[in-house]
């Protein structure tokens, strides 16, 4: 297991008015991911436990360009990784903020 | 006196020797190492038929099993090299030299014994080529095929599988060589004749029918988000803009997720009727909501699937069918079609490289090419026009003279930017490169050349290969869609977005795709079991797939 933390300041706050959501599950090849809206409008902090090791590059990259392009301001996400592709990890943050982003608790 | 014809005289030697072991063509199963003892010479060229999917399986354990100190050093010409026994014959010395075009399961021996010397190598070769050899310089001196059942004379019906056998028996019955049939059973008619009785020699019932692989079967519930996203960029990023109707679809699941979208997504484009009409194709089961559907008019087919008989039976209006209502193949003719006659090949591979060069090949797996380069190759040879083929050379050379210029084939390359276990798509240098050192090759394995891709589609979005004008565009084209590989990463990205503007590059919010849409909802079928019912009950999945 390998434990990877990444902040970022951003632009625009998330929208919507959920407090939490969760997408995918924890199985080989994918993902969960735990959305809470937790934090300052400006923040947007990602914790990440993957089991596979050594891709910290990878992740820098895909959790820079999801920031850049959705701009997710005051989310907290909480990522369990079961060795996930790239482009699996990319579509299950961007299924996170539009879960949150809907009107509810 | 000078002779001309020694060879017709050695064919009538080889089968008065065999004779002694038949009633009139029929010989026992428990007498096949005898016959091929009889028949067949040390150092002969042999196709022992080893297609893509049906295996001459009891002819190969007679051949195994022959006296060594009478047939030996054999030199195999076949097509696959698809069982163990084909292997088994080179590790016991009955066979010394090979030429053959796939070898799929066996794909990580085969590299063994080449290293090991224990093989010695011909070529590889594409199905189309090794068929072409047969007529050329690699006519065999014995053929032993396999067919679903003969009558006594020797007619052989080959059924929906027929696959390579007329090209096999027509190269080596009209050049003196014998052939023998191993069958399912012996009948007093056969249903249709695929193969006439004076192209046989010897016919042999086998114990159990002979073995057929359900190569072309996807399952459904496999299929993932990002193969989703990655066909619904191949149905609006290059099918509805060329137009294409005439095409081949490699194995894989990304073209299965396309099969499985036309009657869906493709349906809410309005594309119906415009797209994806004829193919080249084996029966896959994947294509079957879109047929039920009406999208498609017409399919030949290289071989058949296992399930697929009934339902083709009642689908001729859609497959070639015989005199008896089941499927007729030809890997010959449909490879010939595959070549000429369509506009787009449209498969996955395993390694791309930055000039756009593909191969299947890894370090320790020689797969062989199969049929891939005929499909996924221009057509230097063709000359007539069809709207895709003129619009893609147009784009290829927009300066050129309309009446002068060459039409280009689609040569497209579909996949996910990571595979199995997170390995890249994207490579800086093929491991068909480092086999091709290690082996002394004269050539690396390259399945697809880069200058024949015109189009790689990705999760990232379409490159198309066709607008660019230097190597080095090319290069951040094919980066541009590698996603977070190594080899995307390294991306230039001011020239990456510059082949944005221009459409080189188009990502899935240019084409109006949200990446989130791409839900399993959009599949026609979600499981072997939807196909099941998209059929009328007509499809019968082998037991392997039938998890519900």
């Amino acid at each position: 297991m390998e434990d990877l933390n990444f902040q970022h300041q951003v632009r625009a706050r998330a929208g919507g008015t959920r407090q939490r959501a969760i997408v995918g599950v924890v199985a080989s090849g994918n993902l969960e991911v735990l959305v809470e809206r937790s934090l300052p409008d400006a923040e947007c902090v990602v914790d990440i436990k993957t089991a596979a090791m050594g891709f910290g590059a990878v992740w820098s990259a895909v959790i820079g360009d999801f920031v850049e392009r959705y701009s997710p301001g005051g989310l907290k996400f909480s990522i369990n990784d079961g060795g996930a592709r790239p482009d699996t990890v990319s579509l299950r943050l961007a299924q996170a903020v539009r879960l949150i982003a809907e009107a509810g608790q | 006196m000078t002779s001309w014809q020694n060879n017709r005289a050695a064919r009538d030697a080889r089968i008065a020797a065999g004779a002694g072991l038949a009633r009139g063509k029929v010989v026992e199963a428990h007498d096949v190492t005898r016959l091929l003892e009889a028949v067949v010479r040390s150092g002969d060229r042999v196709c022992l038929e080893g297609d893509n999917q049906k295996q001459a399986d009891l002819l190969s354990r007679a051949l195994l099993a022959v006296d060594l100190s009478k047939v030996n050093d054999l030199h195999m010409v076949q097509s696959g090299v698809v069982l163990p026994e084909h292997l088994d014959l080179f590790d016991r010395g009955v066979a010394k030299r090979l030429d053959y075009a796939y070898s799929g399961p066996q794909s990580a021996r085969i590299a063994r014994m080449l290293f090991g010397g224990k093989i010695e190598l011909g070529a590889v070769h594409t199905y189309l080529e090794l068929f072409a050899r047969y007529f050329i310089d690699l006519t065999p001196h014995v053929a032993l095929i396999a067919a679903v059942s003969a009558d006594r004379e020797g007619n052989l019906y080959t059924g929906p599988n027929t696959e390579d056998t007329p090209t096999v028996v027509e190269a080596t019955a009209f050049k003196d060589g014998v052939v023998i049939a191993q069958v399912n059973e012996i009948v007093d008619t056969v249903p249709r004749v695929d193969i006439p009785a004076d192209r046989v020699h010897f016919i042999v019932k086998a114990d159990k029918p002979f073995f057929v692989e359900p190569l072309f079967t996807r399952d459904p519930a496999a299929i993932t988000e990002g193969q989703i996203l990655t066909a619904m960029l191949a149905i609006k990023g290059v099918y509805a803009p060329y137009g294409v109707q005439r095409l081949n679809h490699g194995i894989g699941f990304s073209t299965a997720a396309i099969e499985l979208l036309l009657p869906t997504f493709g349906e809410r484009l309005g594309l119906k009727g415009t797209i994806a009409s004829h193919f080249a194709l084996n029966p896959h089961p994947a294509l079957i909501p879109a047929i039920e559907s009406g999208w498609v008019r017409q399919i030949h087919s290289f071989g058949s699937e296992v399930g697929m008989d009934d339902y083709i039976r009642a689908r001729s209006d859609v497959y070639f069918t015989g005199s008896d209502g089941s499927l007729r193949s030809n890997r010959a003719f449909c490879q010939t079609a595959g070549l000429y006659a369509c506009d787009m090949f449209i498969g996955s591979t395993l390694q791309i490289d930055l000039q756009g060069n593909s191969s299947t090949v890894t370090t320790s797996r020689i797969a062989g090419f199969g049929g891939a380069p005929n499909m996924g190759a221009d057509a230097r040879g063709r000359r007539h026009p069809s709207e895709p083929w003129l619009k893609a050379g147009a784009e290829a050379d927009p300066d050129g003279s309309a009446l002068m210029r060459r039409g280009r084939k689609l040569v497209v390359q579909i996949g996910e930017t990571f595979g199995d276990k997170n390995v890249p798509l994207f490579v800086e240098k093929l491991d068909a490169i480092e086999l091709a050192e290690k082996l002394k090759l004269d050539l690396a394995p390259v399945m697809i050349y880069g200058d024949d891709v015109t189009h790689i589609i990705t999760e990232e979005g379409v490159a198309n290969l066709l607008l660019c004008r230097t190597a080095q565009e090319r290069e951040q084209a094919i980066r541009g869609v590698a996603g977070y590989t190594d080899v995307g990463r390294r991306r230039d990205h001011g020239m990456v977005s510059r082949l944005r503007e221009r459409g080189v590059i188009r990502r899935p919010e240019d084409l109006g795709i949200n990446p989130l849409d791409a839900d399993r909802s959009l599949l026609a079928a979600r499981s072997i079991k939807d196909l099941v019912r998209w059929s009328g009950g007509l499809y019968a999945p082998p037991s392997k797939f039938r998890n519900w």
